[in-house]
């Protein structure tokens, strides 16, 4: 795609040269795309690209993202985790966005993205582990939890440090171009995450360099208790695309269908050579931020009301039942061989030591740990050896 | 006296000084009308609307690079970096910006912004929600860097950093936030910056900690007096200014010095203390300066116990040291 540019830009010497901010436009100007609506109908005109089978197979892994996050908050309450950060209402942002990828596409997560990394194969067992932060952890507890790494499905590892994913993103999408890889990264970031400098940097070096790259903004009306109308005064996310020179497009981050199909196509443009798309995906954070937040102290339960009309799995359960792939029988059977993968997968995971060996400290900070990992090494087991409280969590607190 | 733990504290001296001086202004994600994630805010927001209790939009550089505006042009802003691990993207603005504006403007354009910043581990927080980056803006001239204990120290110099002419990097140890608690004289009083305390007085070495650590390190205090060994406390409060007086008054008494901090080893402000104490008590030394101090690694998650200085590896320090 050439940007055709004017061989004589206008010039005018009246007020004229301004342009007013005006309410409203762009949200004219970035309907929201939608594909199935909050009963389960396709919209008037719409087409199902998306195969049956998928549809099925989709709408299962969204059950199991559900039931993962319930159960894994319980888990927190009870004190056998230490932290927790899903996605519960946001199902279809990542189960719909990352089907619609190539299995070789990177993923680039922010920390709610759990389910694309399952999708790409991670067990739910290894997820778990990283919960607990035991031995059966991929890092041996060195992150928090919900800080997961998954390089066998091309899960690039999450930090903590809002909107860092984005700019790395597009170079990996650069670094294929390059390498002549049919590869397209996609970076997943929150409303808030917009307004950090690597977002905009992100977005402006994709657009200039015209990579192949997703940016997936899950606009969940929430960064902590700041709402996206406090975030930024633009009313779409998606028309921010428009300044930096990117297509941009607005989604029903609770449609599951539109999610797949919006990211499909920007995936296919990229793959043609047609540059960066940045994806708004319209959805709603259900709970708090994570188990360390209570929302009640900042958002009347009233605002969320709304919101559970639009549940994107209940939406794609009445599509699939509508079509004659569901029924009452086989969804409750479904549900139930979720909640007992869970269930053992759990089991699994708890029953691995709940440390790593100290040495697991000083590796990989260093490709070859250096003298000063050596000496501190030995320093920390001789401590240890003279006084079992230097590893003893129970002293930590006063 | 009202009873208080560190961020009721910290509360309390931004309301006071808010209600005095009408310049000073708070601002920082989720500061205003949720009053912060860790409720160090709480109230402002209602007591003095939004215009002097900004939420910001999600960026530390945003937040002070605004805050040095706002600095540059009359007011007092206190800004909040919501954990000091994500204190980076406003790095340049600190480094480059905040802490040389004195100096490159020949005095003509001072910023003294006040940035408060819970840090530290032993939360539960791994890498990213645990880090104690002081030494990064004490390399800085031009910044001052304190780090308050507990609830009387973190109002006496928050009120102080608040009204210092110079730019303030106030760390705040999240691990005692609620942990500590202690009576709070009402109103104002002023700790001031550059003044260290000797929290116990001892004659056979010279214990120096801050922040969370000094806990640690008047635990291992009390430890060490039951084996008969009688240790000084001192808890340095602000790093920068540093209180040279104290530690070499109280090296040169006791002839030994383990120094504590939370942050890795290398480079850590333990590495300048250190130099500090033999330039400067060489004849006294009994024993070269110790260090017990987090490892070279980043800050883990499930070996925090491990990682942090605590008690029993500061008692272990106390006592290598005095049979050196
Ligand atoms: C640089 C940085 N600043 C602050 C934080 C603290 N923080 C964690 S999540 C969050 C809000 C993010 O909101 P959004 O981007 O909308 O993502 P969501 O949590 O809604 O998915 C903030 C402020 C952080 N992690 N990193
Ligand atoms: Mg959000």
């Amino acid at each position: 795609m050439k940007h055709a540019r004017a061989t004589k830009p206008p010039v005018r010497a009246d007020a004229g040269t301004a342009r007013e901010w005006s309410p409203g436009r762009f949200l004219e100007e970035f309907p929201l795309y939608r594909v199935v609506d909050e009963e389960g109908r396709l919209l008037e005109g719409a087409e199902l690209e998306i195969g049956e089978a998928e549809l099925l197979a989709l709408y299962r892994w969204m059950v199991l993202g559900r039931a993962l996050d319930e159960r894994m908050v319980t888990l927190q309450r009870q004190g056998r985790i230490g932290f927790y950060i899903g996605a519960i209402g946001e199902e279809a942002t990542v189960f719909g966005a990352v089907a619609a990828l190539q299995p070789q596409d990177w993923i680039f997560p922010s920390y709610r993205e759990h389910g694309a990394a399952f999708m790409r194969g991670l067990p739910l067992t290894t997820f778990m582990a990283n919960l607990f932060g035991n031995a059966g952890d991929i890092v041996q507890g060195r992150q928090m939890p919900c800080h997961e790494t998954w390089a066998p499905g091309h899960f690039v590892s999450i930090s903590s440090p809002i909107a860092t994913q984005v700019t790395q993103a597009v170079g990996a999408a650069w670094a294929a171009r390059i390498q002549g890889d049919d590869m397209v990264p996609i970076a997943f970031f929150g409303d808030g995450s917009t307004s950090a400098h690597d977002f905009h940097t992100g977005l402006n070096f994709a657009a200039v360099m015209k990579v192949p790259v997703i940016f997936a903004c899950r606009n969940n009306g929430w960064a902590i208790s700041t709402p996206s109308a406090s975030q930024t005064i633009s009313e779409t996310m998606a028309q921010k695309a428009i300044g930096y020179g990117m297509r941009g497009e607005r989604v029903d981050g609770n449609d599951l269908v539109a999610v797949w199909t919006a990211t499909r196509r920007a995936r296919q443009r990229a793959a043609a050579g047609e540059g960066p798309t940045l994806l708004e995906l319209v959805t709603y954070r259900m709970e708090g931020h994570s188990t360390s937040d209570d929302p009640r102290a900042y958002r009347p339960a009233e605002v969320v009301e709304p919101w559970k009309r639009k549940d994107p799995i209940k939406r794609v359960q009445k599509l699939l039942t509508a079509r004659g792939l569901l029924d009452e029988a086989g969804d409750a059977a479904l549900r139930d061989e979720v909640r007992l993968q869970i269930q053992v997968a759990l089991k699994e995971a708890e029953a691995f030591p709940p440390k790593a060996p100290v040495e697991s400290l000083f590796e990989d900070v260093y490709a070859e740990p250096g003298w000063a990992q050596r000496e501190q090494l030995a320093e920390l087991k001789a401590a240890m050896a003279a006084d079992p409280r230097v590893a003893n969590p129970r002293h930590i607190e006063g | 006296m009202p009873v208080m733990n560190v961020i009721q504290a910290v509360n309390d001296a931004l309301r006071v000084e808010m209600r005095r001086d009408p310049k000073v202004v708070v601002l920082g994600e989720d500061v205003g009308a949720f009053g912060g994630v860790f409720r160090a805010t709480a109230g402002l927001q209602q007591e003095f609307g939004a215009m002097r209790v900004v939420d910001t939009p999600l960026a530390e550089g945003g937040i002070i690079g605004t805050a040095a505006g706002m600095a540059l042009y009359g007011l007092r802003p206190v800004a909040e970096i919501q954990f000091a691990d994500f204190i980076y993207p406003a790095f340049d603005q600190i480094v480059n910006e905040v802490a040389k504006f004195r100096h490159r403007s020949g005095g003509q354009y001072p910023c003294p912004i006040t940035i408060r910043t819970p840090y530290g581990g032993g939360i539960k927080g791994g890498h990213y929600h645990s880090q104690s980056p002081e030494a990064l803006f004490l390399h800085t001239p031009g910044l001052k860097v304190v780090v308050p204990s507990g609830p009387y120290d973190a109002k006496g110099l928050l009120l102080s950093a608040i009204r210092d002419p110079d730019p303030v990097i106030f760390f705040e140890p999240k691990r005692v936030y609620r942990a500590a608690r202690g009576e709070v004289p009402e109103g104002e009083y002023l700790v001031p910056l550059g003044k260290a305390a000797v929290t116990r007085a001892g004659t056979q070495l010279t214990l120096i900690a801050w922040g969370a650590m000094w806990h640690e390190a008047e635990q291992a205090a009390k430890e060490a007096e039951a084996e008969g060994i009688d240790v000084e406390v001192l808890d340095l409060r602000s790093l920068q200014p540093l209180d040279i007086d104290a530690i070499t008054a109280s090296v040169k008494k006791t002839g030994r010095a383990v120094v504590v901090h939370e942050a890795p080893r290398t480079c850590g402000f333990g590495a300048e203390l250190s130099a500090l104490i033999q330039e400067r008590c060489f004849l006294s030394l009994e024993a070269p300066v110790a260090r017990v101090t987090g490892f070279d690694t980043p800050f883990p998650y499930t070996l925090e116990a491990e990682y942090l200085p605590r008690a029993p590896r500061i008692l272990q320090a106390i006592r290598a040291t005095l049979s050196y």
